[in-house]
């Protein structure tokens, strides 16, 4: 009486590692022919949601409740890093206008 | 000691229907991502259906636990995603309109064409993209020593 459901329950695990695997790999891609930096800041960012996602799966899979937290500490340090990143752009581009503007 | 497959169908099958609709999202972002032309675009198929997808995971992990500590965790997380992703997304747009990216070809509208750094092959040019305050002195201090015509 239960195999559909355990059916359904296995197979749906299966299937979303899979596409989020597939996703990470996709994201990967756009990391390495990114034409501009902050192309590849996206793509770890999206990066790191998909590591939040896997984890959360993984929890589903192995029934071990400590991957949640896992997962949120993954979701701080990502945002702590985009920020950074982003601040980092942000100011080295202002720097370098500033002084080509002395140049002139 | 957790039996997650085969006793309870109705959790089972909202478990897997929500992983399924998190999984397709995700993947959807990462499709999104390495296939659209722009930064701004990239961002739009990155950050909403990045955290959409995620957040259905997390659902999925909270409606599979059924436990108060693990439910209360899962919905946290979700708060703070939802909370942390348009900041950083925010960020990164800024900081990539800024310092002069390329916007895509058939772009509609870009309010602040004029005072945006055309897209040089060194990939900055002239302080055109510096903050409000800060541009006109920048454009004085330069023709001070001629004679103003």
């Amino acid at each position: 009486m239960n195999t559909i459901t355990h059916i359904i329950g296995s197979w749906s695990v299966g299937v979303a590692i899979t596409l989020i695997v597939v996703a990470m790999i996709l994201a990967f891609i756009r990391l390495v022919v990114g034409p501009s930096l902050p192309d590849r800041i996206v793509a770890l960012d999206l990066i790191t949601y998909l590591a939040v996602a896997f984890m959360g799966v993984f929890a589903v899979l192995s029934g071990h409740s400590a991957f949640l937290d896992v997962a949120i500490v993954v979701a701080l340090l990502g945002f702590l890093a985009t920020v950074a990143f982003a601040r980092y752009v942000e100011r080295s581009h202002a720097r370098t206008s500033i002084s080509e503007d002395r140049d002139d | 000691m957790i039996d997650l497959l085969g006793d309870q169908p109705v959790v089972d099958v909202l478990t897997g229907l929500l992983l399924l609709a998190g999984a397709a999202f995700t993947f959807i972002a990462g499709l999104g991502v390495l296939r659209l032309p722009d930064i701004m675009i990239r961002m739009h198929a990155s950050t909403k259906a990045g955290t959409l997808g995620t957040g259905l995971i997390l659902l999925a992990v909270a409606v599979s636990y059924g436990t108060l500590s693990e439910a209360s965790r899962a919905i946290a997380a979700i708060i703070f995603l939802l909370i942390t992703a348009p900041v950083a997304a925010h960020m990164i747009g800024r900081a990539a309109y800024r310092s002069g990216v390329p916007l895509w070809d058939r772009t509609v509208v870009d309010e602040f064409r004029d005072r945006r750094p055309l897209p040089a092959p060194t990939g900055d040019d002239s302080g055109v993209s510096l903050p409000a305050g800060s541009e006109h002195p920048a454009e004085v201090r330069t023709p001070a020593p001629k004679p103003p015509s």
